[in-house]
């Protein structure tokens, strides 16, 4: 069996992640080891013959054999997130195929080479396949997550980053909230911008390989400012997430 | 007997005046998916070159590539990541026009377009004459966005729209097909969305490069 060949997954967990994003972990007949930034394409099938796709990134590490975990924000009038959503519970099945995609991947490399995220929202979630797989792997990449969203309720992975970076020095997550950030909140509240993203670049020890994951505008704009500050192109990985975006 | 979901159904109207290929849905968006960081070109600087097997390469100035004929042309365009747009409204030179300016050498049978960024992608000749390609340059009566692939990208819209190379800068005629940027990466040598070819897997298996469907 390829890895690129339809099976059939059944869901064993699902977790409720924000009020709009939901993680369906899936046990796998035919699992294959992916890279930390692959993804699995999701295909549903109605009674009447009908058929449609759409690809979800990996949540979870390769370390976590025989199943894969999917974060899938809800889209507003969205075919596939919303059947996920409303009409998925555990024990139902899904037809999948995976893991793909070979360019948005973590290659880890040498121990010392920083890594540096920047996730727009549900963007994340390819992001923490890389850190869950630095974390598992035992891997000591300094790493930093600059993480932008809009409002407390959306900050997907919230305690497991907080636990993950209070334990380990090497990492560093940094939060900033574009339209309301929680009472007492200290920490950035504006769009991610040159200066935020030079003081991202500073907790590393040298020039980091970058992966950029969310919405276009967010996207463009971050991958822009990386080269302004010097980062080679070959250094700058994008993907982007939108309603339709994949 | 075939996998249903059960309770799943279509959401939106399937059918009409318009077909979805296989797998796709339709979008109201025009979704930006590259891999890297947006080029930023100057205008000035810019060129289009055809080289390989012709008999004499050819470049055009961007004042050069403007002045050729240009036309409106109105695709479908569907993209390997799901989303298919319909109506989308171009203008721009079409290959049959650029191809007037060389003499082939009669085994050119490939072509990898290559664009400023680095990016590449291969098509068989075939899939560019007739009608069948264009170089965009202006979307929805504006200058085509940087993010969309502007100043000028390749539009082959009968395949999936990686083939579609941002950015372009050139087009290299070739003997043999050659594997581009996300076709290296493990994606179809052609990319035909009415036969879902997404992937090198999903190729014909006759699907060596000498025996593509053209």
């Amino acid at each position: 069996m390829s890895r690129l060949d339809w099976q059939i997954g059944t869901v064993v967990a699902i977790t409720t992640d924000t009020p709009r994003v939901k993680t369906f972990t899936l046990s796998l007949p035919h699992w294959t080891a992916h890279r930390a930034g692959q993804h699995y394409d999701l295909r549903l099938s109605a009674a009447d013959g009908y058929q449609t796709e759409r690809s979800y990134s990996i949540a979870s590490p390769p370390e976590q054999t025989g199943e894969i975990a999917l974060t899938v924000e809800l889209i507003a009038d969205g075919e596939v997130s919303g059947y996920l959503h409303e009409g998925v519970a555990v024990g139902d099945q899904l037809e999948l195929r995976g893991p793909i995609g070979g360019y948005f991947v973590w290659p880890a490399g040498a121990p010392a080479a920083p890594l540096l995220l920047v996730a727009g929202g549900s963007g994340v979630v390819p992001l923490m396949a890389m850190l869950r797989h630095r974390q598992r792997a035992g891997l000591p990449n300094p790493a930093v997550l600059l993480f932008s969203i809009r409002t407390p309720e959306e900050v997907i992975y919230q305690q497991e980053l907080e636990d993950m970076a209070a334990a380990d020095p090497a990492f560093t997550l940094l939060l900033t909230y574009t339209r309301q950030a929680p009472a007492g909140w200290a920490g950035y509240h504006h769009r991610v911008d040159a200066a935020m993203l030079a003081e991202a670049v500073a907790y590393l020890p040298g020039a980091p390989q970058c992966y950029v994951c969310g919405p276009t505008g967010l996207v463009e704009n971050v991958a822009t400012l990386l080269q302004t500050q010097g980062l080679p192109d070959e250094a700058i990985r994008t993907e982007r997430f939108g309603p339709t975006g994949g | 007997m075939p996998f249903i979901n059960k309770g799943f159904h279509a959401k939106r109207p399937t059918g009409g005046a318009h077909k979805l290929p296989p797998g796709q849905y339709e979008t109201q968006d025009f979704p930006v998916l590259t891999a890297g960081p947006t080029p930023r070109i100057n205008l000035a600087n810019w060129e289009f070159r055809l080289e390989g097997l012709v008999e004499n390469p050819v470049k055009w100035s961007w004042n050069e590539f403007n002045a050729l004929p240009q036309q409106s042309f109105n695709p479908d365009i569907h993209c390997v990541t799901k989303w298919s747009k319909f109506d989308t409204k171009w203008r721009g030179v079409s290959l049959d026009t650029l191809l007037e300016h060389v003499q082939l050498k009669p085994e050119a049978e490939f072509v990898l377009a290559f664009s400023y960024g680095g990016y590449t992608t291969n098509l068989p000749l075939a899939d560019l004459r007739n009608g069948q390609a264009f170089i965009g340059l202006q979307y929805e009566g504006k200058p085509l966005a940087p993010e969309h692939g502007g100043p000028a990208r390749l539009v082959v819209p009968h395949l999936y729209f990686w083939k579609s190379a941002k950015w372009v800068q050139g087009l290299r005629l070739m003997e043999v097909n050659k594997p581009g940027f996300w076709e290296e990466a493990g994606y179809s040598m052609y990319g035909d969305p009415w036969k879902e070819q997404r992937y090198g897997s999903d190729d014909d298996d006759e699907a060596d490069p000498s025996s593509l469907r053209r």
